[in-house]
């Protein structure tokens, strides 16, 4: 297993070089992807990657504590389980699957109906209002965030209900004891005690999010430049990779590119993933 | 705040205040109450749209042509049976390659190596490539096995998917074997049993139902992968069983027609869809009510 890890990171590594070699520090930052002039670079790339991820967690973690909350405390004991087995399963359907159903059945949705009432509502508003403006495509940064917040909601929803349930029952009783109500005992109780976990669980649906391909490659809209617009389409390292390489030659300047792409993915996931893990020590030994 | 004033029994206690205070914190638990159920609730439309859309296209499409036809082009009478036979192939022989050595490693952190420096470290990497992003692990493979050996082949294929049922088995096996009482390792190590048949016949056989699941998630998971083996064993539309040449599977070929501008090819791939998600599903459902009833 070590020896796999290694020979992954070292492997993506010298593929990549080239690159990092052709363009130095500025392959991260430079925006350039132009196959022509054989100029890569990967901030566009980068950049939406991020932007989606951290877009997809502020959508997906309200909802994942909605849902750990109401399984934990306020359902009745005889549905828990299987609402529970529903919501995990959304974890289970194929990647591929919310690419085709995100790309033929909310995209459309997205450009009939909310974005353009998003935009003439959102998009007039100083300060924010940039970020909702645009032709309302239905593919895009937010459609993609949006399915990626679907895709990681069971993942959260998981570890936050796992924690909750391992608070000890005694001091939630004594809260109750004292006349709290419910919301009382989680915001006073049960998420100081579980703090931490929670991060946890969080930066592991953000470690999904960063590293998920299909999905996203299905609704992002594939332009390689960076819009102030959260509607407009764009790029992240997965999408471009999957997209890309079909189309490069072995050897050349470009697949080396995205094998650098890959390289940087790796880094990135592995940061986040290893800080999850890190966070969710305390859980992990039982 | 306004827990402390409730509970301090002053003299200038206000019936009215109290009563106030308590509708107030009355009100917020209602809402957020609400929100919670109206979080569930979405959660599970958003689960019933995505099947419903699935049964909804996917019956539309569903013929026995799909199962007795290889992909064809646009236009001409094809199904997905070269697609589904190589995702049939691929899917289990990744699990046959990965499981044992799963096994073996999550063996070997939950009875030889519990706190030990190598332990850890292992454990730590088998966590990080649970939650890898699986086209890196296409990117690898593509790296080591199919630019040295010239080509795309179902064998790539097959070592991406048994890359990612690795870490899957190595957790379950480790958490299943960590569930057996010591008293039961202690009173077989007692009759003069060595170590290793105590984890093969006492261990092993009473963790089995929890690994037997792990391993059915494993096939679920991989079963589903497209990212992976868009670069290994990129996809075939000819009838091949040839392990050394690319080969198809349902979710690369789910991508490629769900992308084209083919109206017949785009059927198609619902109908791929709604069998591999109700293949999943399935899966995921049979392994639950196994680890269950067993435990």
């Amino acid at each position: 297993m070590l020896i796999l890890l290694g020979a992954l990171i070292i492997e993506l590594f010298i593929a990549g070089l080239p690159a990092f070699r052709a363009f130095g520090v500025a392959f991260v930052t430079s925006t350039d992807w132009d196959p022509v002039r054989e100029a890569f670079g990967a901030g566009v790339s980068i950049y939406g990657t991020i932007v989606t991820a951290v877009l997809a967690i502020l959508l997906a973690v309200p909802l994942a504590f909605g849902v750990a909350f109401f399984l934990t405390e306020l359902a009745p004991p005889w549905a828990r389980r299987p609402l529970g087995t529903a919501i995990e399963l959304l974890a289970a359907v194929p990647s591929i699957i919310y690419g085709m159903w995100g790309f033929f059945v909310i995209a459309p949705a997205f450009a009939q109906n909310i974005q353009p009432w998003i935009i003439e509502n959102i998009g007039e508003l100083p300060l924010i209002g940039f970020l909702f403006q645009g032709a309302p495509f239905g593919t895009g940064l937010f459609t993609a965030a949006f399915i990626l917040a679907i895709m990681i909601l069971p993942f959260i929803a998981a570890t936050m209900r796992d924690v909750f349930d391992q608070v000890p029952p005694v001091f939630k009783e004594s809260a109750y004891g004292l006349g709290a109500t419910k919301w009382e005992v989680m915001k006073g109780v049960v998420l100081p005690y579980t703090r931490i976990s929670v991060v946890g669980g969080i930066m592991l649906g953000l470690g999904r999010a960063l590293g998920e391909t299909m999905a996203v490659t299905f609704v992002i809209g594939n332009a390689n430049r960076i819009s102030t617009s959260l509607f407009g389409p764009g790029n992240t390292i997965a999408s471009l990779v999957a997209l890309e390489f079909g189309e490069s030659e072995i050897g050349s300047l470009k697949l080396a590119s995205l094998l650098a792409l890959g390289f940087i993915l790796f880094l990135l996931s592995f940061v986040v993933l290893a800080t999850s893990r890190y966070l969710l020590r305390s859980r992990l030994k039982v | 705040m306004a827990l402390s004033s409730m509970m301090s029994p002053g003299p200038r206690k206000d019936a009215a205040v109290a009563a106030r205070l308590g509708a107030k914190r009355k009100r917020a638990d209602i809402i957020i109450r609400t929100l919670c159920i109206l979080a569930t609730v979405l959660g599970l439309v958003l689960l019933a749209s995505i099947l419903a859309t699935l049964f909804y296209r996917g019956i539309e499409a569903m013929s026995l042509r799909v199962f007795t036809h290889v992909t064809a082009p646009p236009g001409s009478e094809g199904g997905l049976l070269n697609a589904i036979v190589g995702s049939l192939i691929q899917s289990l022989l990744g699990t046959a390659i990965g499981t044992p050595i799963g096994m073996l490693v999550g063996t070997y952190l939950a009875e030889y190596a519990k706190d030990s420096w190598l332990g850890n470290a292992v454990r730590f990497v088998s966590d990080i490539l649970l939650s890898a992003p699986s086209i890196l692990i296409g990117l690898f493979v593509y790296q080591i096995l199919v630019l040295p050996f010239g080509g795309f082949s179902g064998w790539a294929g097959v070592a991406a998917l048994a890359i990612i049922v690795i870490p899957i088995v190595v957790r379950t096996t480790e958490d299943m074997l960590q569930l057996i009482p010591n008293t039961l390792r202690e009173a077989v190590m007692g009759l003069g049993a060595p170590k290793w048949k105590m984890i093969t016949l006492i261990c092993w056989r009473s963790a089995i139902a929890g690994i037997v699941t792990g391993v059915l998630l494993a096939v679920a998971r991989v079963a589903g992968e497209t990212a992976p083996l868009l670069f290994t064993s990129l996809g075939n539309n000819a009838w091949s069983t040839d392990l050394s040449k690319p080969m198809s599977s349902l979710p690369v070929t789910i991508y490629s027609f769900a992308g084209s501008p083919f109206e017949d090819w785009i059927a198609l791939a619902w109908a791929g869809a709604l069998i591999i998600t109700l293949g999943v599903l399935a899966l995921n459902i049979v392994a639950r009510t196994l680890l269950r009833s067993r435990i």
